[in-house]
């Protein structure tokens, strides 16, 4: 690095240790000593790694320098100032519904009390009212799982973190629906920045459904990071659905650690958003975990989305299987990342990671990097990777058949997607999602009649 | 399986057959790299005033680059100044014309390696161009080529005698300052082979050369250019072996091929430098860059290789496929045995329309061998209808040992389709079991099975080189079953 390289890097990451500074000074007194420490511990990690540039391997293709030269403050106004048919939109029936403003918690907009009531021992809550009230059931686990050794904006997260959901489902018990509904805007007309740190806590035999939905008006950046822990045999279905405003940033890493016997499932639905990064990674910390993670990517415009993937598998007998489909049209970009580390002695592994993107302009370009790293020797491991356009003679054979050109590729487009679709269990999201894409595609009518 | 863990170990310390040296009168530099070393080697190898700028212009970029550390693979720092930049057999007057004036010695090395001059020369209709640490000890065949116009000679010759093709295509492929070990290559490079194949000329016989580092703590950077003219085909096999010795050995050769319209080129590789021994010590570093062009519509270049050699393999042959319906493709064995580490793959770069690739690896790791697949395969956005299929195996023999697989795909055009496959799997006991069962022994049920994965790749390969490489592989699995 240049000097003047050096000096814009720690010029960009001045404005973020003052804002730290402040946001440390005005936390409450009362808040445990250990999250004031590992708060600390998230700056000075961020203020040595500063923001990634893509001559580091894992930011390669995608630039963060918008966001570098970006300024943003966090959100002032009274998060239960919003209205409540603001969240409309987004809402769905389910046993509770926690809102974040801006990522802080509305109280206003939100109804924790379970419907029908939770058992006795399940929490569901704030994390800053987690930490206020059982600072016990956090401790273990909070900062534990998601790394900040080299990943500069969970130690960002990790440095402002304070608020986002807590759950915690006691053995033997199953949540229901859970929604978080996480609101950003820009205020003002000045661009906000928001650290929403979720916690998923599901003990032994319990049974957790999460759903977070990511919305938002105007110009915001917005970097979440969601631990969540499958103890044993729990089974745990976690959807993310990220509807970002076009002209926001989306950082958001998810991180799985997964327990004996457990099934950990999560389907990650990307369509909004300028410059949106999804870290998922899993870790496979006992045997026999059957674990899932799926994805779908809409983008169009100039919409860029990188996902990658990191799956450990650290014991033996354990699956794995990934599934990330893409669909890429206008001068959209896709980035795919995915690694399967099969760690020494994880032997009977059965991994299996495909990709697939579909190129529906000239513009769009698709990268996609899956990756496998194997050090046992008794495994089954695949990855497969495809790109390409639709068909013409599946095309053909529906215009044949009466089917305008639009209708058909809308069609066979829709038949792309609907792999992953199908495969959501929890049908106010399915059925949003479907709207969404009979809104999206060219004669969106013609599809829902058909299908 | 406690058989199969003998014959493990016994496949892990399996003798190198070529390690031995041959005791030939040596001229031999100093080691040490300077501007003074290049001209001295520019000299002595009585080079053109272009050539040794050439040379400076590469080192002096060379100085100002850093080592690659991507790669997945392990070794302690190589000390550039502690090797020797050029070894050759003392010359008796000025250079072999034929092969009654080469000394018998190194005659009698080849006839061990197996590769007997003079009988390929009678009977095996194959042209050998054989290089001896930096130098070029003999090619065959030479006069019946000429007749159709082919040039097939050593690099040093070429620049003497071709002056005005080697300004034209030399670094036109990979230009001298494309990477670290290639543009120390570019710096220091000692001989090649140089083959040029007129237009419409289809050569009429394999050529091939055998690469041999004989020395002790010498590198070997040979440097080979192919180009095939327009309409031309030539198909060219290159083999390597080395002496066992303690201390490792760097290796950085730099390939070329250029294809102009409708011409194709052939070039397999069976790779068998000296690994090491069973703790890892020794061995060769082959840190090799090799890259084909396909300049013209319908040029065709296609690579095969069979890597079991070498303490580390680092080698990516690529195609960069310019001209409009342009084919590539890349076969590969990659056998790691003992500390053996391959990060080796291969680029394809689309860039004309209608243009095609085909990537298929085979790795097979055992003992504490890590093998690693990297490869690219770029689709710009003029590619119209650009077409790539790739496919990544890997086989594990044992519990320590690696397999990795790093497909990068960059796709810039809607109209291209590129498929990705990778599987890792072992040899299964039913399988074993199966073939014992029917009267096979376990030693031949595994060279059996290791020579059905490969056989996609062996299929490629010219027969002599087909019954070669799987040979050596025999040899490497021999007793490794109990």
């Amino acid at each position: 690095m240049s000097v003047t390289e050096i000096q814009n890097a720690s010029a960009a990451l001045a404005p973020y240790i003052a804002d730290f500074e402040r946001f440390q000074g005005g936390r409450p007194a009362s808040e445990p000593a250990f999250v004031q420490a590992l708060r600390r511990a998230g700056m000075d990690r961020f203020s040595a790694l500063g923001f990634p540039n893509t001559r580091q391997e894992e930011w390669r293709l995608t630039n963060v320098a918008p966001i570098v030269q970006g300024s943003f403050h966090r959100a002032m106004s009274d998060p239960n100032a919003v209205a409540p048919e603001q969240i409309a939109a987004y809402d769905f029936p389910a046993a509770a519904r926690l809102v974040f403003v801006d990522g802080r918690y509305s109280a206003r907009l939100s109804s924790i009390a379970g419907t029908p009531a939770f058992p006795a021992g399940m929490v569901v809550t704030s994390l800053a009212a987690a930490l206020a009230a059982t600072p016990g059931l956090v401790e273990p686990w909070l900062g534990q799982l998601a790394g900040f050794e080299q990943q500069p904006f969970v130690a960002l997260n990790t440095a402002f973190l304070g608020d986002g959901a807590f759950i915690h489902v006691p053995r033997g018990v199953a949540s229901g629906l859970i929604h978080l509904l996480f609101l950003s805007s820009s205020e003002d007309g000045r661009a906000t920045v928001s650290y929403p740190r979720n916690l998923f806590v599901a003990g032994e035999n319990s049974q957790l459904t999460v759903v977070e939905t990511y919305a938002g008006t105007g110009a915001y950046f917005n970097c979440p990071v969601t631990e969540l822990v499958a103890g044993p045999n729990a089974v745990v279905d976690h959807y993310k659905v990220q509807r970002e405003s076009r002209e926001a940033f989306h950082i958001a890493t998810f991180q799985v650690q997964g327990e004996r016997n457990s099934v950990p499932r999560s389907h990650s639905i990307s369509l909004g958003g300028g410059l949106v990064r999804n870290d998922v990674n899993a870790v496979l910390a006992g045997e026999g975990i059957d674990c899932i993670l799926n994805g779908l990517y809409l983008v169009d415009g100039r919409q860029h989305v990188d996902n990658h993937m990191r799956v450990e598998h650290a014991k033996p007998h354990c699956a794995s299987h990934e599934l990330y489909k893409g669909v890429l049209d206008g001068k959209a970009r896709a980035v795919f990342n995915g690694l399967i580390h099969v760690h020494k002695g994880a032997q009977k592994t059965d991994a299996k990671q495909s990709n697939r993107n579909l190129l529906l302009s000239r513009d769009a370009i698709a990268n996609s990097n899956p990756q496998l790293e194997i050090y046992a020797d008794d495994v089954k491991c695949t990855h497969g990777s495809t790109v390409g356009q639709l068909d013409e003679d599946a095309v053909f054979y529906l215009r044949s058949r009466g089917i305008g050109q639009e209708a058909a590729r809308s069609l066979l487009t829709w038949a792309f997607a609907s792999d992953i679709v199908e495969r959501i269990q929890v049908e106010p999201v399915r059925k949003d999602l479907e709207e969404f894409l009979f809104a999206r595609l060219p004669k969106g009518e013609v599809v829902r009649q058909a299908v | 399986m406690q058989t199969q863990t003998d014959t493990i170990e016994q496949f892990a310390t399996q003798d190198y057959k070529f390690g031995f040296v041959t005791d030939v009168e040596q001229d031999i530099f100093p080691p040490g790299l300077s501007e003074d070393v290049i001209r001295a080697l520019s000299a002595k190898k009585e080079e053109p005033e272009w050539m040794l700028e050439w040379r400076l212009k590469a080192y002096r970029h060379w100085l100002t680059m850093a080592e690659p550390t991507w790669a997945n693979i392990h070794y302690s720092p190589i000390d550039y100044q502690s090797i020797a930049y050029y070894a050759g057999p003392k010359p008796k007057g000025s250079g072999p014309k034929s092969l009654d004036e080469v000394d018998p010695e190194i005659l009698a090395t080849y006839e061990k390696l197996g590769i007997p001059l003079r009988e390929r020369e009678l009977l095996a209709g194959v042209a050998v161009d054989a290089v001896f640490d930096s130098v070029s000890v003999a090619t065959t065949f030479k006069a019946k080529l000429a007749e159709v116009g082919i040039i097939f000679c050593s690099f040093s010759e070429a620049v003497r005698n071709h002056p005005d093709l080697i300004q034209q295509y030399l670094g036109s492929v990979v230009p001298y300052s494309d990477n670290f070990f290639a543009t120390l290559n570019s710096a220091v490079f000692s001989d090649g082979s140089f083959v040029y194949v007129p237009k419409g000329v289809r050569c009429p016989m394999e050529l091939s050369t055998y690469f041999r580092i004989n020395a002790l703590n010498t590198g070997q950077f040979e440097r080979t250019l192919i180009i095939a003219d327009e309409g031309a085909y030539v198909s060219y096999l290159e083999g390597c072996t080395a002496p066992m010795r303690d201390e490792n050995q760097l290796h950085a050769a730099v390939v070329e091929l250029v294809a102009l319209k409708d011409a194709t080129i052939k070039y397999s590789t069976v790779q068998n430098w000296y690994p090491g021994d069973e703790h890892g010590k020794g061995g060769i570093y082959n840190f090799v860059t090799k890259r084909g062009k396909c300049d013209g519509a319908n040029a065709k270049i296609s690579w095969t290789q069979v890597e079991t050699g070498s303490a580390i393999t680092w080698k990516y042959p690529s195609v960069i496929l310019k001209g409009d319906n342009s084919v590539g493709e890349f076969y590969s064995v990659a056998l790691t045995k003992g500390y053996q580490q391959a990060d080796t793959g291969t680029k394809m770069i689309h860039i004309g329309k209608n243009t095609k690739s085909t990537i298929v690896s085979k790795g097979i790791s055992a003992g504490h061998g890590q093998n690693t697949y990297r490869g690219q395969v770029k689709i710009l956005k003029g590619a119209d209808n650009a077409r790539n299929f790739s496919q990544c195996d890997s086989m594990l023999i044992g519990d320590q040992c690696g397999a990795h697989t790093f497909p990068y795909i960059d796709v810039q055009n809607p109209l291209a389709r590129m498929e990705h496959e990778a599987t890792t799997s072992k040899i299964g006991e039913d399988q074993i079991f199966y073939c014992n069962q029917r009267g096979i022994a376990t030693e031949d049920a595994v060279s059996m099975i290791v020579n059905g994965f490969c056989k996609e790749v062996f299929r490629e390969l010219p027969m002599e080189f087909a019954v070669e490489a799987q040979k050596l592989l025999a040899i490497n699995l021999e007793g490794s079953v109990g």
